[in-house]
């Protein structure tokens, strides 16, 4: 495009300062991890033995095992599960679908660590369903734990992530595609095989790819209902939050082994979505037709459940705020006791979640605009590496992250652990590459005429910036920043570990409650988070006008 | 207010591809002027390159005396009319031809007199408070155009504005821009494929080819005496007859591979007995006639105010011949002979392309 040579204007001088950013609270802490691993301090020396006794010992390739197995086994489900739900919502017309989808996007915005909790409330060695069985049976059923646990709380979890990619894809088929298959002398099984599902596989290849990463990285749900199922994430945190001692290059040699996991993931997704990816637009959209008889019955019955399933934990835990009980055991009266006991303990965790939470967001709508900005409209040598950067954290789970920003900044002169600040920039790394994603594509959407027009008219690269370019991509990027919000105020696997009493946030807070078995008062601060994401979704829906959500 | 612009020896590459190697033009103080080729030929880059919005590898630019390489587009003072319109959609008509005046700094009542006389002049006065969502493309483009002169720019550039518009709206546009060019006296520059709307709107045309301007001249000038084999092609529906010159006791013939043998009068003096040539005929320049060349009408099509015939010579050649509906007509299968004027074919050297004609000799 425009000259190549770097220009000291102000969009190099902004991006240079990004750029300062990055390098210091991000490749700076993954570099000194990954260094870290290699590095024996009382040598002085590289080496990998760190690695060969972590491939050595089985109680390390057995974590990992343990997690590849609780990937593989929920992306095949959830896939399954997903895709299957959104074909028969697509092509089946489903009573009260509107509210369906409302709730599958409810579970999907709600805080990840929420499924454990509830299911151990239900199925857990005193949960409710647990005792019922047992009185009935006569048996003596231990609850559901371990790795059955584990699949059970991310495959309802997660199906909906699914459903939400691949209707979104199947919306984009243009139902004439089908019809033309159809006209050429092909049946409905063959239409589903040779058309839709080619057509759909890249977004189902992707979105299961989404659901591995997330599996691989989450440490809520193991870290509850895993019990001695140890994963990755809880590995890491537990070599470094353990009660003996700091095993600092453990978890740096650990870190590296998930880093390099997703790396090759990452890569795979990417190779596949750029080879793969069919960019479609559906004139005429598939039309969900009224099925009749047991079809009719089993897919409603299908995507009843399914919901029902996913939107479940939610109700479990608004009751369960609302239940007087000691530990896990409901003591047989309701009471408000849960919040206003919660709220006597919780310190200033609501307020440290609106405030971190709102300087994070605010600063990857700058960040994260200037950056899709520059490297779609500015391109130059410098934007590119920027732009690259930014997408390093995609693959970096949040407990890496956090470790990596801990142990960099725990000593002077940058001795920002405990403070709120390295949580903020915690935040800001890991949703910052959502944010460029969206804002970039938004950008591409946007001729580049209308921008030139601007400058015909005397306007120069700055003006043109704010008074045609931001507004144009407002509505795109605000309704991106909304989403990124709701997962902020529910992140939980890097700001766990950077944390101090005074910084704590609602995640944290009911973390730690859930830690001590009071179930009450966790319950009671997840229904205060729960409630503030739903509303947030339902206000997003009622202010923008859209029905869908991008994630 | 209005310049003359001049271009000399300009380059552009993108990367390692040349896509103008040298090319100059000198374009008179409010004339409508037109850049006709086909698509890639270096039309676009070229206009974007007087606008600003492409890079200049090579060679000067004057607006009047002014070298304007090197200052930027948002200080060139250009009016431009985009193909897909750019408007704003975030503001109001009102705000979309007020963007450049507030740019300049134009303040009330001048700035409200100007918005509402060029609203005026382009006949959308009522669309003041509109957004571009709920326009049309005929009035999306009537602001684009309303905002690209309201500021008086040095010059209106103009990408294909018309070719997002159906067929009727296209036309009665082509008028609206060419009346409010002259009344304003704006220097335009305008790109388009479309050699109808080309001969149509300008005062002067450079036809394009791989970045190389072909030949600059008045709509009649192109169309009639085009210079090479490329202009005769590219401008009007055409036949072309391959064949040779025949020189005999002084006179000029040329003997058609059809099979038919001309006197031609001006050809220029340096061309040879034998040499190869390409002849050029328009299809409403051939005569039905009772002998020449033969051939049998292969398709008729009646197009109202015309009919065109496909005429299939002996060799499987095919030719194309209008006839007006007053003519006699043929039908499918007909045997036909026809011929045609020698003063109004177009000769070129079968290798070079270049005209062979003595009236082009001086161009």
């Amino acid at each position: 495009m425009r000259s190549k040579r770097l220009q000291l204007n102000g969009w190099t001088v902004i991006s240079l300062v990004v750029l300062v950013y990055f390098i210091f609270f991000f490749i700076y802490p993954i570099t000194r991890i990954l260094i870290s691993s290699v590095w024996n301090s009382t040598t002085r020396s590289f080496n990998f033995s760190k690695f060969v006794d972590f491939f050595s010992n089985k109680f390390y390739t057995n974590t990992i095992f343990n997690s590849l197995r609780v990937c593989v086994v929920v992306t095949i489900l959830t896939t399954i599960f997903g895709s299957l739900l959104a074909y028969i919502t697509r092509t089946v017309s489903i009573r009260f679908r509107n509210i369906v989808n409302i709730l599958l996007m409810i579970s999907v915005v709600s805080p990840p660590f929420l499924g454990a909790y509830a299911w151990i409330i239900l199925l857990g060695r005193a949960g409710i369903i647990t005792k019922v069985i047992n009185n009935l049976l006569g048996i003596n059923y231990g609850g559901i734990y371990g790795f059955n646990g584990i699949v059970l709380v991310f495959t309802i979890k997660l199906i909906p992530l699914i459903y939400l990619y691949v209707s979104g894809a199947l919306k984009n088929i243009d139902n004439s595609l089908l019809e033309a298959s159809e006209s050429l002398g092909s049946n409905k099984l063959k239409r589903i095989i040779q058309i839709v599902l080619p057509l759909i596989l890249p977004t189902i290849l992707a979105s299961s790819i989404l659901v591995f990463m997330r599996v691989l990285a989450d440490f809520g749900t193991p870290m509850l209902i895993g019990e001695g199922y140890r994963t990755l994430p809880v590995l890491i945190y537990n070599s470094f939050i353990s009660d003996l001692a700091t095993d600092e290059p453990l978890a740096a040699t650990i870190s590296v082994v998930v880093i390099l996991i997703t790396a090759i993931i990452f890569l795979t997704q990417r190779w596949i979505s750029n080879r793969k990816m069919i960019e479609m637009s559906a004139l005429h959209p598939l039309e969900p037709k009224k099925a009749k008889g047991a079809k009719n019955v089993l897919a409603h019955a299908y995507v009843y459940i399914i919901t029902a399933l996913a939107i479940l934990p939610i109700i479990i835990v608004f009751i369960n705020s609302f239940m007087k009980s000691k530990g896990v055991v409901f003591a047989g009266e309701f009471t408000f006791n849960n919040y206003l006991q919660s709220f006597k303990s919780m310190g200033d965790s609501i307020i440290n979640t609106l405030f971190y939470s709102l300087i994070a967001i605010a600063m990857v709508i700058v960040i994260g605009v200037v950056i899709a900005y520059t490297s779609v409209r500015r391109k130059s040598k410098l934007t590119s590496v920027l732009d690259l950067i930014s997408m390093f954290p995609y693959i970096i789970p949040g407990a890496v992250l956090g470790i990596a920003l801990l142990l960099a900044f725990n000593k002077k002169p940058l001795a920002l652990s405990g403070t709120f600040i390295i949580i903020v920039i915690a935040y800001v790394i890991r949703r910052l590459p959502y944010t460029i994603r969206s804002s970039a594509a938004i950008l591409k959407q946007i001729d580049l005429s209308v921008e030139e027009a601007s400058m015909s008219l005397g306007a120069n690269r700055f003006k043109t910036f704010f008074s045609v370019t931001t507004p144009m991509m407002f509505s795109g990027v605000m309704s991106g920043a909304i989403m990124s919000w709701l997962s902020i105020i529910t992140e939980l696997s890097a700001s766990i570990l950077l944390y101090s009493y005074a910084t704590k946030t609602l995640t944290i807070s009911i973390y730690l409650k859930i830690q001590i078995g009071d179930y009450g008062q966790a319950s009671a601060l997840s229904s205060i988070l729960m409630l503030t994401s739903i509303v947030t979704l339902l206000l997003f829906f009622k202010l923008s006008g859209r029905r869908e959500i991008d994630l | 207010m209005s310049v003359s612009i001049k271009i000399e020896h300009a380059i552009k590459r993108f990367g390692k591809k040349t896509i103008i190697p040298d090319l100059s033009l000198e374009i008179k103080k409010g004339e409508f002027f037109t850049l006709l080729g086909p698509s890639g030929c270096g039309k676009t880059t070229l206009l974007r390159m007087i606008a600003g919005f492409n890079t200049i590898e090579g060679g000067d630019f004057y607006f009047d005396d002014l070298r304007i390489n090197n200052i930027p587009a948002f200080k060139r003072n250009i009016g431009m009319v985009f193909q897909n319109y750019a408007v704003f959609p975030h503001m109001t008509v009102e705000g979309n031809v007020g963007y450049g005046l507030k740019q300049r700094k134009i303040k009330n009542p001048e700035y409200d007199e100007l918005v509402d006389q060029v609203l005026q002049d382009v006949h959308i006065e009522e669309l003041k408070d509109r957004y571009p969502a709920q326009m049309s493309g005929g009035q999306q483009q009537r602001v684009a155009l309303a905002r690209a002169i309201v500021i008086q720019p040095n010059v209106l550039l103009m990408d294909e504005p018309l070719s997002n518009l159906d067929a009727k709206l296209r036309v009665e546009m082509r008028l609206a821009i060419k009346r409010i060019q002259k009344q304003k006296g704006i220097t335009a520059i305008y790109v388009t494929h479309d050699q109808e709307e080309a001969l149509a709107m300008s005062d002067r045309i450079a036809i394009m080819n791989f970045g190389v301007i072909q030949q600059v001249g008045t709509p009649i000038e192109v169309y009639s005496h085009p210079s090479n084999y490329f202009v005769a092609t590219f401008i009007g529906h055409s036949n072309t007859f391959n064949g040779w010159i025949k020189i005999e006791k002084g006179k000029k013939y040329l003997e058609l591979d059809a099979g038919h043998k001309i006197e031609i009068n001006d050809l220029i003096d340096s061309v040879e007995n034998e040499q190869t040539i390409k002849m050029v005929v328009r299809p409403n320049e051939i005569e039905f006639s009772d002998e020449g060349i033969k051939g049998i009408i292969f398709e008729k099509i009646f197009l109202g105010a015309e009919i065109r015939y496909t005429v299939k010579l002996e060799s499987g050649q095919l030719i194309e011949i209008h006839k007006e509906i007053k003519d006699k007509m043929y039908e499918a299968g007909d045997e036909i002979f026809f011929g045609f004027d020698p003063s109004l074919a177009n000769v070129f050297d079968a290798k070079t392309e270049k005209s062979l004609m003595a009236r082009n000799e001086s161009k």
